[in-house]
């Protein structure tokens, strides 16, 4: 509208258009159908031109390039051919890939997989946009389902992407050789890396419950560093209690219990009982927080 | 039913209800000691027994331990007994477990430890053995017990260690008792404390040691350890604390010298089940540990092979911890104990299981092995044992030469292989660790296997032939079996574990050696190598300095244990019961999206026909937020296509309110919505012929203005060519500004993008609340003109403000409200001129100020 060309352009192309096609019988628009609206693609596309995820996931990439690097470099605090769990890291890629997941399952994981699902709702009602893609429509069970999947899938690509980007790097730095044990044994590599995929996926179901807390909480507020913050802080919280042996058994049932548990997918044979117990505990808990996220968004008055 | 579900409400209940019920299932299984069960009732006992050698009166400190399930009938009986330095305090948990599963347990303090009275005789036929038939007796008195025959109750006995030596004893001395479960326990306390294991004759079990007649080397560190703890007293440190006097005066003869004297000989051996084995009917389950430097495999297999010589029912198992710390495993021996007790004290008819089970060494990148379960290894038998053939053995070739070793004088320097009684302590210094520490140079003969080609699992002792040469009147070794890495890279000593030899005579000699015993998978590449030794921290070593020869004998081989074992399938019953669960969670998850996902059916009550061509009917709509503020009453208008309605009122008036309703962003509290004949409600089909503009934009800042219409565009799911993209961008106007990102805007561009995006697919009714905030002069008026041109096209505008003259100017139509309420509708000029009483200057202002109140 910065000159008049332009304005007289406008109305001659709003005269120019075709009247409004019929509507169907549902009263929607020509074209339009509850089942296309925000496709996943677009979800993926409006999430991933994100700054914030292209860096998360850049970040888990180099994170263990450069961890390996540093090892490589300042080996004196390493024995070679020791013992101890660091100085094992050095000893080939699998064994480095599993120092990084152990390093960072207890709280970078989490946060990548909060920041991933708490986010999603919470920043696009921090934009005011939220309420232009319930109006234009998109239903509001549609909108969570979408939004879970991309946000899943994207914290779910972070888990993967940091044991794989480690498994790299270890062997660059560090050769592609068997797994070794402290106790002198060794794991051949295919079978290390068959033990590895059970614990990215043993570590993608116990994210479940990380990532639907979070999801939860961001159904709630408007801001996404809350709906992340507070999921980090209730990990964290239940990660602490854990470790307060005087409540017994009640610290079986904390959602945290057996997120260590994918250790056991280094045992000969696979030991499946915590893994089991802790895959069914963070599903049960992410299905009620989810019938909550749902509970609460399909009610709520969207005021931003 | 089915109207009620279309309700969202009402289905989130169904999801939210099936995922409670599921999680507390979920719940149930994952905590089983959720499900409590009935309670234990204690007794608490004084029971006489015999009188020390003095005289002095001896009482037991007794308890007994029922299930309090109201039931009367007789049980069977489990005496429970502790170890060394323990008192009947220790068992009330295990006890108690027993006591549920329909047991009454009988634990007791041991003469001479915590509050029982006596003294300590090592387990001794005329003492401790006494007291245990005399327990026995008192479980015959008592009518809640299971008998035999008259005086012959039901009863078992297990206990670790001292308490494992008392069941083998008593079982041996009373023919009452119908079975045991001893864990870590002697065979030959002499041989325990003096190990020896130059062996006489080939070994039949895995672990077996037939030793020489010469005693051993004095255990000196595990003694220490052993007699300690019961010497130990509060407050009046004395020599003997609560030692007998024969027991402390033979012991203490013993250890000055580190030779045994025939007097500790013979207290010893009546102390040991060794004197009793040919005796012992009770069916035996025999617990050894693999981490036990005090009372190691060969003991056990001793015990196994002297029971079933007659042909009683004997279970041997290796299980990964023992004295010297490791994973003990409770929770299994505790279940192969009850197992062993149901069996031969209830009959539960349950087949004999006789099987020998060791449990494989830790194969874990960890380390330790982590998780609930153990690997076991197990074979039908243990071979040797009862009708078992005897264990087969294959030769590995060694290689290394004759070797001379120094052994210093006093033993020192002397290698460090375990600390006893400190493995708690050094397994958390080693992290867990079995690596070999490095030998001291000049003590140590090394000979070597060649790496194994395939894998290999170790169960049991190797032996070995070597000769000896020295000019010492006497010869003390210690050998280890090491497990070498590739290239010599890692040499783990398992289980830390030495075993010594002990000639009474030097010169040249021949001895066959027994090694540790241990479970190991040798793994490919990995060789296996010998170790002898002139030191070891732990052993009492000669005083003077010598030197010995050490080269292979016989056929220079190592003998290896060649026992088939094979993995017991570990218990996937949790593993099914978990993927069980994870599918029925599955499936409810699965139902409750398809519920909560399906979207309300058209159905006839949402649709007027006969509004199809009317772009919007407002009917008697009110909404009240929870604290009962009321933002909007009952307003009614009717806006009719090709209209361009004015919202008319001041701040806090409801127009916002109304959009936000119109929009399915809120419930209305009373009332409906009608667009095109559709009524309103969250996500309704009809809202995709609407465009919006309210409360501000919505835009993603990471993205350019355009790119924001492309998505959201997109996100409508329709086809591209609807959009209109360029007409709308043409409204927006900002040219080159367009590709730049959102973030950088000022309002005014925002508003504009704002705008266009409310625009796209040029919708049949386009609501715009106040959409010249931020906009200057020029670009009101230009708004103003797409407005109108817009209703020109047949589509019908709704635009909310509070700027009089621009509703004014723009408008054919307005509705006025104020605090929540209508307060006039209709065409502009209706409006003006019904209120002005004939006034021609009126105009909307004045109206406007009028119908508000405010003049």
């Amino acid at each position: 509208m910065s000159s008049t060309s332009t304005t007289r352009g406008v109305h001659d192309l709003l005269r120019s258009a075709p009247p409004p096609p019929s509507a169907a019988p549902d009263g929607s628009a020509a074209g339009w159908s509850a089942n296309r609206t925000l496709p996943l693609r677009v979800e993926l596309v409006r999430q991933w031109r994100r700054r914030r995820t292209q860096l998360v996931l850049a970040g888990l990439a180099l994170f263990p390039l450069v961890l390996a690097a540093l090892f490589a470099r300042n080996r004196e605090g390493v024995v070679p051919g020791g013992t101890r769990f660091v100085d094992l890291a050095t000893g080939g890629a699998v064994n480095f890939a599993l120092f990084v997941v152990f390093a960072s399952s207890t709280l970078l994981i989490v946060v990548v997989v909060a920041l991933f699902c708490g986010d999603t709702v919470a920043s696009e009602a921090g934009w005011s946009s939220l309420k232009y893609l319930l109006a234009s429509p998109v239903g509001r069970s549609r909108l969570l389902r979408q939004k879970l999947v991309v946000s899943f899938g994207l914290a779910l690509s972070g888990l993967v992407i940091l044991p794989v980007s480690a498994l790299i790097s270890g062997g660059i730095f560090f050769g592609f050789g068997p797994a070794r044990t402290p106790l002198g044994s060794v794991i051949p590599t295919g079978e290390a890396l068959f033990r590895l995929s059970i614990v990215i996926g043993y570590l993608a179901v116990s994210m479940l419950f990380v990532a639907s807390l979070a999801f939860f909480l961001g159904v709630h507020t408007d801001a996404p560093l809350g709906a992340v913050g507070g999921a980090v802080m209730l990990v964290i919280i239940s990660t602490i209690l854990d470790q307060v042996e005087d409540l017994g058994p009640v610290r079986e049932i904390l959602p945290t219990h057996y997120i260590g548990a994918w250790v056991d997918a280094f045992n000969d044979p696979v030991v499946w009982q915590d893994m089991s117990r802790g895959g069914i505990l963070s599903v049960a808990y992410a299905a009620v927080l989810l019938a909550l996220a749902w509970r609460k968004f399909l009610t709520k008055d969207v005021l931003s | 039913m089915i109207g009620w579900l279309r309700s969202s409400r009402a289905r989130a209940a169904v999801a939210l209800t099936g995922a409670v019920a599921l999680v507390a299932v979920a719940l149930l299984w994952v905590v089983p000691s959720l499900t409590a069960g009935p309670t234990v009732r204690e007794e608490v006992l004084r029971v006489p027994v015999g009188a020390e050698a003095d005289g002095s009166t001896v009482d037991l400190d007794v308890a007994v331990y029922r299930a309090d399930d109201g039931s009367d009938a007789r049980l069977p009986a489990v005496m429970l007994a502790h170890g060394f330095g323990g008192q009947r305090e220790d068992l009330v948990a295990q006890a108690r477990r027993l006591a549920l599963e329909g047991y009454v347990v009988l634990t007791w303090t041991a003469r001479g430890f915590g509050g029982s009275g006596g003294r300590i005789h090592l387990n001794a036929p005329a003492y401790e053995v006494a007291d245990a038939r005399a327990l026995v007796d008192l479980l015959a008195t008592r009518d809640d017990v299971l008998r035999d025959t008259d005086g012959d109750p039901r009863v078992g006995i297990t206990g670790g260690s001292y308490g494992g030596a008392i069941a083998l004893l008593a079982a041996g001395y009373d023919q009452r008792i119908d079975a045991i479960a001893p864990r870590i326990t002697w065979n030959d306390l002499a041989a325990s404390l003096f190990p020896q294991f130059a062996a006489a004759a080939d070994p039949t079990t895995p672990a077996a040691l037939e030793p020489i007649a010469e005693p051993g080397v004095f255990k000196r560190l595990w003694a220490g350890v052993f007699f300690g703890s019961g010497s130990a007293s509060e407050g009046d440190p004395t020599i003997c604390g609560r030692f007998a006097q024969d027991v402390c005066d033979a012991y203490g003869a013993s250890a000055a010298t580190g030779v045994p004297t025939p007097e500790i000989l013979d207290l010893l051996a009546a102390s040991s089940p060794a004197s009793v084995l040919d005796r012992i009917e009770a069916p035996t389950l025999l617990l050894q540990g693999q981490a036990d430097s005090l009372f190691p495999l060969s003991e056990g297999d001793a015990n196994a092979r002297g029971i079933a010589a007659d042909g009683t029912p004997v279970k041997l198992v290796w299980f990964a911890g023992g004295h010297d710390g490791g994973d003990q495993e409770v929770e299994r021996l505790d279940a192969l104990t009850l197992a062993w007790f149901d069996r031969y004290l209830r009959e539960d008819g349950t087949p004999a299981d006789t099987r020998f089970e060791a449990t494989g060494q830790a194969a874990s990148l960890f380390g330790a092995r982590t998780g609930a379960d153990p690997q076991v290894l197990a074979a039908d038998a243990a071979p040797g044992v009862g009708d078992a053939a005897v264990v087969a053995r294959r030769a590995v070739p060694l290689e290394g030469g004759a070797q001379t070793v120094v052994a210093p004088a006093g033993g020192n320097p002397a290698q460090v292989s375990s600390l006893p009684g400190l493995g708690a302590v050094v397994s958390t210094l080693l992290r867990g660790s079995q690596r070999a520490l490095p030998d001291i140079p000049g003590q140590s003969a090394l000979f070597q296997t060649q790496p194994f080609t395939e894998p290999f699992t170790l169960v049991g002792s190797a032996t070995v032939d070597i000769r000896v040469r020295t000019d010492a009147p006497d010869v003390t070794l210690f050998a280890r079996l090491l497990d070498v890495g590739p290239g010599g890279s890692e040499a783990v000593l398992p289980n830390r574990l030495v075993t010594t030899v002990r000639l009474g005579a030097g010169g040249d000699s021949t001895v066959r050696v027994v090694l540790p015993a241990v479970v190991r998978e040798i793994q490919p590449g990995h060789a296996l190598r010998l170790v002898v030794t002139t030191t070891d921290q732990a052993y009492a070593m000669p005083a003077d300095a010598r030197t010995y020869g050490i080269e292979l004998a016989g056929d220079g081989a190592l003998s290896l244990p060649d026992v088939p074992v094979t993995p017991l399938p570990s218990d996937l019953s949790g593993l099914v019961l978990a993927a069980v669960g994870v599918g029925l969670l599955l499936v409810a998850l699965a139902a409750a999206a398809v519920i909560l996902g399906r979207r309300g059916r058209h159905v006839a009550e949402d649709v007027e026909p006969g509004l199809a061509d009317v772009p919007l009917v407002v009917r008697n709509l009110g909404k009240s937020y929870a604290g009962g503020f009321r933002a909007v009453s009952d307003v009614s208008f009717r806006v009719e296509q090709g209209q361009v309605l004015g919202l008319l009122g001041p701040n806090g008036a409801g127009k916002t309110t109304v959009l936000r309703m119109l929009l399915g962003l809120i419930r209305p509290s009373e009332g409906e919505l009608l667009v095109f004949g559709h009524r309103i409600t969250p996500g309704a089909p009809v809202l995709s012929r609407l465009g919006a503009f309210v409360e501000g934009p919505g835009l993603l800042p990471h993205l350019s203005g355009r790119a924001n219409l492309e998505l959201f565009w997109r996100a409508t799911g329709r086809p591209a060519e609807e959009a209109y993209l360029d007409t709308v961008l043409e409204v927006a106007g900002l040219g080159a500004d367009v590709d730049r990102k959102v973030r950088t805007y000022s309002q005014g561009m925002r508003a504009r993008i704002a705008i266009a995006q409310a625009m796209l697919g040029l919708p049949e009714l386009l609501v715009l609340d106040e959409p010249t905030n931020g906009l200057d002069p020029p670009q009101i008026r230009e708004v103003r003109e797409v407005l109108r041109t817009y209703a020109e096209t047949g589509r019908t505008v709704v635009v909310s403000s509070h700027l009089l003259a621009e509703v004014e100017r723009t408008c054919t139509h307005v509705v006025v409200m104020h605090r929540g309420e209508l307060v006039a509708a209709g065409p502009l000029d209706q409006v003006v001129s019904a209120d002005g009483a004939g006034d021609s200057s009126a105009d909307l202002e004045s109206v406007f100020l009028g119908l508000i109140g405010a003049t």
